[in-house]
C-alpha cells in the first residue's frame, strides 16, 4: 500500500518540476533569442571565443538544408572519433585499470548510441570504458547530442514564427547558446551537488578494499559526477557504472535521487515553455504541458498500482527485486515513468524486474514517440508532429484548410509529418519480429514466456524512440544486437530530425494568415483533448498486438501465478 | 551546404570546452573541498580502507546482519541485477530458497521480502528496519551476548536506522556496513 509520504514524495516531485519549468522556461527564451541573461556576465566570453576560434559567421541565417547539412556533419564528426577512440582506448592516456580495446561492433553501437542522444548501454562503464572515453568521448556527446536536440527544435520554431522568409536560423549558434548557457552551467552545479552527495569525481585509479569478513573489493572511481550530471540532465541516460543509478556510487542518497530524478524531466518541461513564449502564445506552451502532464500521470497511476499489487506468481507483496532500499518503491516507479516519458533511459531500478504493468507503461511511454515531456529539444518537435497531424485530421473533419499559428499546413508537411511519426515504429516492429525468430537473437535472453518478448521490444523500442533504457535480462552486447540496434537509434533519431527541418523550410516561406472566425483554436481544451485522443490511437492501433502478447498477458499469467 | 571547416573546428572546441575544462574543473572544486566523497567515501581501519560507506559489502558470518542478495555477490565488477521478471521460474525457486534458509537461521516467520529479493545494482548497502530487527536475536545469541550487551546492540541497530530525508524522501533503511563495523568496535570495548 502507498502511504501518505509516498503521496507527498510525488507531490513534492511534480511541484518542484512545475514551479521550475516556467521560470526556466522564460531565461531559455532569452538565451535564445539572444536577449541579455543572468548569466551572461559569467559565461558571453565563452560564446564569443567560441565564434571567434570556428569563424561562425553569426548572421548568417542557414537554408533549412544547409542546416542539416551543418548537424549532419558535426554528428558524423562525434560518431567517428567516439567509434575510433573505443577501438584504441588501451594506447591511449587516462586508462588506470588498463581496459582492453572495445570491439568494432560495441564500439560502433556505443557511438551510434551517444550521437543519437540513446545511450544504450550495450558496454558496462566500469569494466569496459577508460576514464579517456567516459570523458572525451561520451561525456562530449551527452553535450552535444541534446544541443543538437534543442537547435533542431529551434528550427522548427523559427519555421513555423517567421513570415515569407528563407533561412531557419543558425545551427552552430543554436548548439553553442544550448551548450554554454544552458547544459554546461547547469551541469556544473549538478555535479557539484552530486560530488557533496557521495558520487565520486576523481582522476585516481579505482580503491581496493578489504572487507570486514577479509575479501578484496574493488570501488570503481573515476570522473563520474561531471559525466552523471549531464547525462540526467541532457536526457542521455547512459551511466557511468554499468547498474546506471541503481549504483550507490552513481546514486547515493534520497537526495542525489531527487536532484537527479528531477534533472531528467527538468529541461524538456522547461522547454515547451520556452515554446510557448518564442511563438508568443503562452498560452500554447500551457496546452502542451497539460497534455504532457496528464499522458504522465495516466501512466503513473497505472504503474503505482501494478507495482504495489500481490505477485502471485513469486508469492510476494512488495516488488523489492531491482530496486534500491534507499529509494522505495515509489522513487523507483516515479523514476522509471520520467525516464522512459523523457527519452533519458537511465535507471533507478532495474526495469526487467519491474511488474508486468509498470514495465509495460514503461515500454508504452516509449513507443508513443518519446513526446511525454520527452527528449531535450527532441520531445518538443516530436510532440509538434502529433500536434500537425491533430490539426490537420481536425482541418479534415470540419473541411477546412488546416492552419497552425496561422500557417497552412499542407501535402508537403503532412507527408513529412507521416514519416517522423510512422518510421520509428516500424523500427520497433520489424525489429522486433525478426528478432523474434532468429535463434541467435533468442539466445540472448534471460527470461522465458511473455517477458522474454518483452525485453526484445523493449530493446528495440528504446533504440529506435532514443531512449537508452533496457529489460536487461537481453544479453545485448553481441554483433547481431549491436548492430541491428545501432540502425535502429540512427532511423528513430535522423527520420524524425531531417522531416522535422524540411518541414521547417517548408513553413518558413509561409506567410502568416491572421485568424478568422473558422480558425481552429489550438488552446481550447477540445483540441487538448483531441491531441491526446490521436497521441493514444496511433500508439495504440500501432502497438497493442505487440503488447497483448508482452506485457499485457504476462499480467494476466501473473495473477493466476504461472511462472516461466 | 556541407561546411566541413566550421564543423570541424566546433567540434574541436566544444570537445574541449565538455570534455576537458568541464570535468576538470569540476575535479578540481571537489577535490579542493570534498575530498572524501570524491575519492569514493572509503571508511578507514587502523589506516587500511574497509569500506566504501555507499558500497555494499558480501556478509555471510552468523556474527554479522546480513544483507541482501546479490545477483553478482557483491563484486562490483561489473555491477548488476538479476533482471529476473515477475513471472521467471527462476526467480521464484531463488525466493524459496532464500525464505527457507533465512527460516531455518532465524527459527522464526518469514522474512522481511527485501531480504529475499535481490538489489538493483547488486551493491545495495542497505537493508530494511524490519531485515534489520529480523536479525537481531540470530546476531545475539552467534555474538554470546547478554541481556545487558544485548539492549546496546538493539541501541546500535537503532542508532544506525536512518529516516527518511527531511521526513519525506526515500524509504527507513539500515547501512548493513556501517552497522556491522559498530558491532565489531562494541564487541572490542566490552572485551
Amino acid at each position: 500500500m502507498m502511504s501518505a509520504r509516498d503521496f507527498w514524495q510525488l507531490a513534492a516531485y511534480i511541484s518542484a518540476l512545475l514551479v521550475l519549468a516556467p521560470i526556466l522556461g522564460r531565461y531559455m527564451a532569452r538565451v535564445f533569442r539572444g536577449e541579455r541573461t543572468i548569466l551572461h556576465p559569467a559565461v558571453a566570453w565563452i560564446e564569443r571565443l567560441v565564434y571567434r576560434v570556428c569563424g561562425v559567421r553569426t548572421e548568417q541565417s542557414m537554408h533549412w538544408k544547409e542546416y542539416a547539412g551543418a548537424l549532419l556533419i558535426f554528428n558524423g564528426l562525434g560518431f567517428v572519433v567516439l567509434f575510433l577512440m573505443q577501438m584504441i582506448q588501451r594506447w591511449l592516456p587516462l586508462n588506470p585499470e588498463n581496459l582492453a580495446n572495445v570491439s568494432w561492433n560495441l564500439s560502433f553501437n556505443t557511438a551510434v548510441s551517444f550521437m543519437t542522444n540513446t545511450n544504450w548501454q550495450s558496454y558496462a562503464g566500469e569494466t569496459t570504458l577508460s576514464y579517456l572515453t567516459q570523458m572525451i568521448g561520451l561525456t562530449v556527446q551527452n553535450f552535444v547530442s541534446a544541443g543538437t536536440g534543442i537547435a533542431v527544435m529551434l528550427a522548427l520554431i523559427r519555421g513555423l514564427t517567421r513570415r515569407l522568409g528563407r533561412g531557419i536560423g543558425n545551427f552552430w549558434v543554436d548548439l553553442t547558446r544550448s551548450v554554454v548557457y544552458v547544459l554546461l552551467p547547469f551541469s556544473v552545479i549538478l555535479a557539484v551537488a552530486l560530488v557533496t552527495e557521495g558520487v565520486p569525481q576523481t582522476f585516481s585509479p579505482s580503491a581496493h578494499v578489504t572487507t570486514l569478513e577479509g575479501q578484496e573489493q574493488v570501488v570503481p572511481l573515476g570522473p563520474a559526477a561531471s559525466q552523471i550530471a549531464i547525462k540526467q540532465l541532457g536526457t542521455n541516460g547512459g551511466g557511468f557504472y554499468n547498474a546506471n543509478s541503481a549504483h550507490p556510487l552513481e546514486n547515493p542518497t534520497p537526495i542525489s535521487n531527487f536532484l537527479e530524478m528531477l534533472s531528467i524531466l527538468l529541461l524538456p518541461a522547461s522547454l515547451v515553455f520556452t515554446y510557448g513564449r518564442l511563438v508568443g502564445s503562452r498560452r500554447q506552451g500551457w496546452l502542451i504541458s497539460g497534455v504532457m502532464l496528464a499522458l504522465f500521470l495516466g501512466g503513473l497511476a497505472l504503474s503505482l498500482n501494478g507495482e504495489f499489487s500481490h505477485n502471485a506468481a513469486i508469492g510476494t507483496q512488495a516488488n523489492m527485486e531491482g530496486k534500491e532500499i534507499r529509494f522505495g518503491i515509489v522513487n523507483s516507479v516515479l523514476w522509471a515513468m520520467a525516464t522512459t516519458a523523457a527519452s533519458n533511459g537511465s535507471v533507478n531500478a532495474m526495469h526487467s524486474s519491474l511488474s508486468p504493468l509498470a514495465g509495460g507503461v514503461a515500454l508504452f511511454n516509449i513507443m508513443l514517440g518519446e513526446i511525454i515531456f520527452g527528449g531535450v529539444g527532441a520531445g518538443l518537435y516530436g510532440m509538434l508532429m502529433f500536434v500537425l497531424l491533430t490539426v490537420f485530421l481536425s482541418g479534415l473533419m470540419v473541411g477546412r484548410t488546416p492552419e497552425y499559428l496561422g500557417k497552412k499546413i499542407e501535402v508537403k508537411e503532412i507527408r513529412m509529418v507521416m514519416l517522423a511519426v510512422l518510421a520509428p515504429c516500424a523500427v520497433i516492429l520489424v525489429g522486433s519480429g525478426i528478432a523474434s525468430v532468429l535463434p541467435v537473437a533468442l539466445s540472448s535472453l534471460t527470461n522465458r514466456g511473455p517477458h522474454g518478448l518483452s525485453e526484445i521490444l523493449y530493446a528495440y523500442s528504446s533504440g529506435a524512440g532514443n531512449n537508452g533504457s533496457a529489460f536487461a535480462g537481453l544479453n545485448a552486447n553481441t554483433v547481431f544486437y549491436n548492430v541491428t540496434l545501432g540502425i535502429a537509434m540512427l532511423i528513430g533519431r535522423f527520420a524524425v530530425i531531417i522531416p522535422s527541418l524540411a518541414i521547417a523550410g517548408s513553413l518558413v516561406i509561409k506567410n502568416v494568415s491572421p485568424p478568422s472566425a473558422g480558425t481552429l483554436s489550438t488552446t481550447s481544451i477540445t483540441f487538448a483533448v483531441l491531441l491526446i485522443g490521436v497521441i493514444l490511437i496511433v500508439g495504440a492501433l500501432t502497438f497493442l498486438p505487440a503488447l497483448s502478447l508482452g506485457p499485457i498477458i504476462e499480467h494476466l499469467m501473473m495473477v493466476a501465478g504461472r511462472t516461466f | 551546404m556541407w561546411d566541413f571547416r566550421t564543423g570541424f573546428r566546433m567540434f574541436l572546441v566544444l570537445t574541449i570546452l565538455t570534455g576537458v575544462v568541464y570535468p576538470m574543473a569540476v575535479t578540481v572544486v571537489c577535490q579542493l573541498f570534498f575530498e572524501g566523497e570524491a575519492d569514493g567515501s572509503l571508511i578507514k581501519l587502523d589506516g587500511s580502507a574497509v569500506a566504501s560507506r555507499n558500497v555494499g559489502q558480501s556478509f555471510v558470518d552468523s556474527v554479522y546482519f546480513w544483507p541482501r542478495p546479490s545477483a553478482i555477490s557483491y563484486n562490483p565488477l561489473p555491477s548488476s541485477g538479476s533482471n529476473l521478471g515477475p513471472t521467471s521460474d527462476a526467480l521464484r525457486k531463488l525466493v524459496d530458497e532464500r525464505r527457507e534458509a533465512l527460516q531455518s537461521a532465524h527459527n522464526v516467520r518469514p522474512a522481511p521480502s527485501d531480504l529475499v529479493l535481490a538489489s538493483g545494482s547488486g551493491l545495495d548497502p542497505h537493508i530494511s528496519p524490519e531485515a534489520a530487527q529480523y536479525q537481531v536475536v540470530r546476531v545475539v545469541s552467534a555474538r554470546h551476548l547478554d541481556d545487558g550487551q544485548r539492549n546496546e546492540l538493539l541501541g546500535v541497530v537503532n542508532e544506525y536506522t536512518e529516516e527518511p530525508t527531511f521526513g519525506l524522501l526515500g524509504d527507513s533503511r539500515v547501512n548493513v556496513v556501517k552497522l556491522n563495523l559498530a558491532l565489531d568496535s562494541l564487541s572490542k570495548a566490552m572485551k
